[in-house]
This record gives structure tokens, sequence and C-alpha cells, in this order.
């Protein structure tokens, strides 16, 4: 009862956050409404108890990701009457990704391996069971190959996103501190000795 | 002691008021709810005490670094006592004072970003073990849950300089945005070496990890880690001499120029609760919590609250000390040391606390 008055608040937000995310004439508090959509979700996972993945969701996508999201809309001037031209045009292909999307999401949620944990069967573990403990021995055995292989790909994203930075040679000055330390006085000022005038 | 006191106010206050107000299908509910908001109150109120007197104590201990006397006239009845008056005065100024809200400024962004910066400070005490048995949530995953708050002070800075609608406001929230995600990664990684040598995220196992004496806490098998989070703590409360986001010399006061009265305060307080935050993480992570130094001689070996008390005073003191004697970093060197020198020694000495751990190495891991 109380769980279902819980479930059911948290998802009317997180469907009216979403919803603003993508109608707001401001980017930033479009993305403001995206934290509050990370949050909704966060909290209906804790519900689930995946306590783990819930707080995972908070620290990276809340804490790192929409920070440096939220940085670069405020510094960016975006005109949003240029980006909603065309609205009616382009609402059919709109209206086809989303059903696409929603067909993937109903046949990745449906398939086999999402019905391995039955919602009768989460009552069974008592309250000291870490998920995360059991996230870590399924990570890092069953499911090491998939995992290392996604490490290797993210590596390679960050090393590309890197690289990209760097295209064009760097012609400004940077100021190199192992120099600026070892400077001394003697290098700097010379001092003169001079007959006072009279 | 604590819990004796617990138990009474329990048994002749909460107790009733559950049973007289409520319906009786309600009532273990209520005394629940009850239970878990005096506890609340019972950690809040303390800090928040400790916040406004954190500002005393600093002005007292930089004035007499700088040979000054510091404040020493507002006292109560009379009696100036020195100056211990003195928050409550400011404090009472700052409630009475109108804010303004600029031109031209989001107002409910405008009023919400020193509650943003406030909150997650005073949230992340929940997890905080005082002692063995002293804790509000003792929960598996609190090394994470800490993270991810800490992780979210950031939002008040920008959301702040933002909506003040000012150039200024603007520009030290950049500056303050940029430095605390520098620093929050290495702290993470510092945090991950901690992990690695306790074997779990519960912060009362992680204190208990470090039991046996001053030298078998994580201070010494953790030592670059230990130095990397503390600095890193004070690049993250944006204190000296990290405090570019304020920079009065050239961007007036950072995120919080166009701020006054009570919302300036709550920026005043998130600051130094944040400080707080960081003394207590500092002193459970690495300084062995509640546990004595002195743990095997009678009386002073034994393990209290008073012990995790006297760590965070010595971190406090850290602080005040920090901003009397180091000049402010210029901002590439901050960049610079966040990311070119503790991140990498955070990633070495990963490896080395991983080693360490595998291999047995005594007095810590056996």
């Amino acid at each position: 009862m109380f769980e279902q008055i819980v479930f059911y608040s948290f998802a009317a937000m997180l469907v009216f956050s979403a919803s603003m995310v993508v109608s707001m004439r401001n980017p930033v508090h479009a993305a403001l409404f995206l934290i509050l959509a990370f949050f909704t979700s966060a909290a209906l996972w804790l519900l689930l108890q995946a306590e783990f993945l819930a707080i995972v969701l908070v620290l990276v996508y809340v804490g790192a990701v929409m920070v440096l999201f939220l940085f670069v809309v405020m510094m960016l001037d975006i005109n949003v009457t240029v980006i909603r031209e065309g609205f009616a045009r382009h609402l059919p292909v709109g209206i086809g990704v989303a059903i696409m999307m929603l067909l993937s999401m109903g046949l990745i949620v449906g398939s086999k391996q999402f019905q391995l944990v039955q919602p009768e069967d989460l009552n069974k573990f008592d309250p000291q069971f870490s998920n995360t403990q059991e996230l870590g021995l399924a990570l890092y055995t069953d499911y090491l190959y998939p995992f290392e292989i996604a490490g290797a790909i993210l590596l390679v994203a960050i090393i590309a996103a890197i690289s990209l930075t760097m295209r064009k040679p760097r012609t400004h000055k940077t100021p190199k501190p192992e120099k600026q330390v070892s400077v001394r006085s003697q290098d700097r000022v010379r001092i003169v000795k001079m007959e006072s005038e009279k | 002691m604590i819990e004796s006191i617990y138990e009474m106010i329990r048994s002749y206050l909460l107790q009733p008021a559950a049973h007289f107000l409520v319906p009786a299908t309600f009532e273990s509910e209520a005394l629940y709810t009850l239970e878990v908001l005096v506890k609340i109150a019972a950690i809040l109120i303390p800090v928040l005490v400790v916040v406004a007197y954190i500002t005393y104590a600093e002005r007292k201990v930089i004035g007499f670094i700088q040979g000054r006397i510091g404040p020493n006239r507002v006292g109560f009845f009379g009696f100036s006592l020195w100056g211990l008056g003195q928050p409550i005065a400011d404090a009472v100024k700052l409630i009475f004072k109108e804010i303004i809200v600029p031109s031209g400024a989001n107002k409910f962004l405008f009023v919400i970003a020193p509650i943003l910066s406030l909150a997650p400070s005073l949230a992340a005490w929940a997890v905080i073990p005082f002692s063995e048995n002293l804790v509000l949530a003792d929960i598996n995953a609190g090394l994470l849950y800490i993270l991810a708050l800490t992780s979210l002070a950031v939002y008040g800075v920008i959301i702040a300089g933002w909506a003040s609608n000012s150039k200024y406001a603007f520009l030290g929230a950049m500056r303050s945005a940029a430095q605390i995600v520098a620093y929050e990664i290495a702290m993470g990684f510092a945090l991950v070496g901690v992990l690695i040598a306790a074997g779990s995220l519960n912060l009362g196992n992680i204190v208990m990890a470090q039991d046996g004496s001053i030298f078998h806490w994580f201070w010494l098998p953790l030592f670059p880690l230990f130095l990397v989070y503390f600095i890193s703590g004070v690049a993250e409360t944006n204190r000296a001499p990290f405090d570019v986001a304020e920079g009065e010399s050239e961007i007036v006061a950072g995120f919080h120029v166009e701020y006054g009265g009570m919302a300036f305060s709550i920026f005043f307080m998130a600051e130094y609760a944040n400080m707080i935050m960081i003394a207590v993480l500092t002193s459970i992570m690495f300084c062995g919590g509640w546990l004595s130094p002195f743990q095997g001689i009678p009386l002073i070996g034994e393990p209290s609250l008073f012990w995790l008390l006297l760590k965070i005073s010595f971190f406090m003191f850290l602080f005040l000390w920090f901003r009397a004697t180091f000049p402010r970093y210029r901002y590439d060197q901050i960049m610079r040391l966040g990311w070119k020198v503790f991140i990498p020694i955070t990633i070495v000495w990963l490896v080395v606390a991983a080693v360490l751990v595998v291999a047995d190495v005594p007095p810590w891991f056996n």
C-alpha cells in the first residue's frame, strides 16, 4: 500500500519531468528537469531493492555527466526557435523512431535474461543482503569478458575524445611549472651599485 | 550514556506520543517515524551549532595566528565572555536582512540554489557511524551513498551562478564547477583505495577493519591517498588556498555575489557543513573513526565517541590553519595539481593497495 503510493508518485514525477525535458523552452531548465528525471528513476530502482544501481545512477549521471552537460549548456547561446523550426515536418520521422525504440525496449525487457528474477523472489533476501557484492561477483566471474570488452571500448572512446581536442598543433604558450619553480632571484634582478647623486 | 538518554526519551516521550496521538493501527509506524526524527535532530542540531561556532573559532584562530585578538565584544548579559555571542549576533543580523533578487534573475532557481548546496552535506550524516552502535542508517552501500551525495554539492554553486544573472557570479560558478569536478575524481579514487583495503562499503566495517592501534589505521598503508583525500577535500569545499571560486580580488565574491541575508548565510553554512563532513570522513576512512590511538592501554585505550570528536576537531583546525597560512593558488596551478598530480598518484597507489591486500602484508592485511 505505502510502497504503491511511493511508486506512483515517483513514477508520475518521472513522466512529468521527462516530458518537461523535451518541452521546456530554456535548455538549462530542460537539463535541470533531466536531473530530476534521473533522481526519480533512482528512487524507483531503490524500491526494486537495487540500491547499488540507484546510487550509481545518481553518482555517475547526476554527479558527473549532468554537471558537464549543464556546464556546456549554460555557456552555449542556444536559439530555441531555430531548433523548433520544422517540428511538424519531422514529426512522422520522430514518431517512427519513438515506436522503434518502444518496440526494442519491449523486446529487451521481455527477453529471457530479464525474467530470471521474479518480483516475489525479491522478498526472500534479508535486509543485510548486499547486492553490491553479488553484482561484483557476477561481473568478475560469469561476465568477465563482456565486462572487459566494455571497459576497452570506453577506454578507446576516452582516448578518441582527448585526441579530438589535440588536432591542431599547440600554438599558445603554456607555463612550465618546473621552470617557474627553479627560477632564482639572480636570473631576474640585477642589483647595480651606483654613486649617490649630490 | 547516549544510548541510555535515548532510551529515556523513547520510553517517556515517543511511546506515549505515538500511543495517544495516532490510531492504534498505525502506532508502530508512527513510533518508528518519531524515533528516526529524534535521531535526525540529535545529529543535525549539534552539527548546526558547530557550524555556527566554527565561524567564531575560525576568526579567533586566524586572529591569534596573525597576532590579533579576533572577536571579543559580543557576549551574554553584559559579560563579554571572549566574544562567544558573536555567531548568534551574526545569525540574528543575517536573518533580519532582506533577500534581494536581482532583476532578470530566475527567482525559483535563485532561491533553491542555497538549499541545494546545504542539503547534500546534511543528508550525508545519515550513514556516519559515531560508534559501533550509534548510526542512523547502517546501510551496506554507505561509502557509495557518501560519494553520490558529495558529488551533488556542485549544483548549488552552478545554479546560483547561473540564476543570479550576473557576470561575476557566473564566472565564479564556472571556476568552481571545473575545480569541484576535477578534485572529485581524485577523492573518489582515494576512497576506492579505502574500499580495497577494508573490503567493505559499510562505514562501520571500514572503521572496524582499522582495529588494532594507531599504526593499523589506513593512513599508514594508504598514506598518499590520505594526503590526496584531505587536500582534495579542501579544494572540494572551495576553501583557502583553493578558493578561486570566491576570488575577492578578481570576481568580488564569486557565485554568491548577488546573495544577501539568509540566502547568503545558507551558502556560508553549507561551506562549513561541508568542511565538517570532510573532517568526519577523513577521520573515519583513514584515522580509525571512534577507535582510540592508544588501543590496548586500559582506560585511554577504550573506543569512544570522544576520539572521533577529537579527530574531527584536529582536521577542522587544519582547515583554519591552511587558510591562515597559504596564499591562494593560481587557477591553472589548481587544475594542474588536480589532474596531473593527484589523479596519477591515486591510480598508482590503488595498484599498490591491491598488491598489499592480495599479498596479506602484515600488520594491516592478514
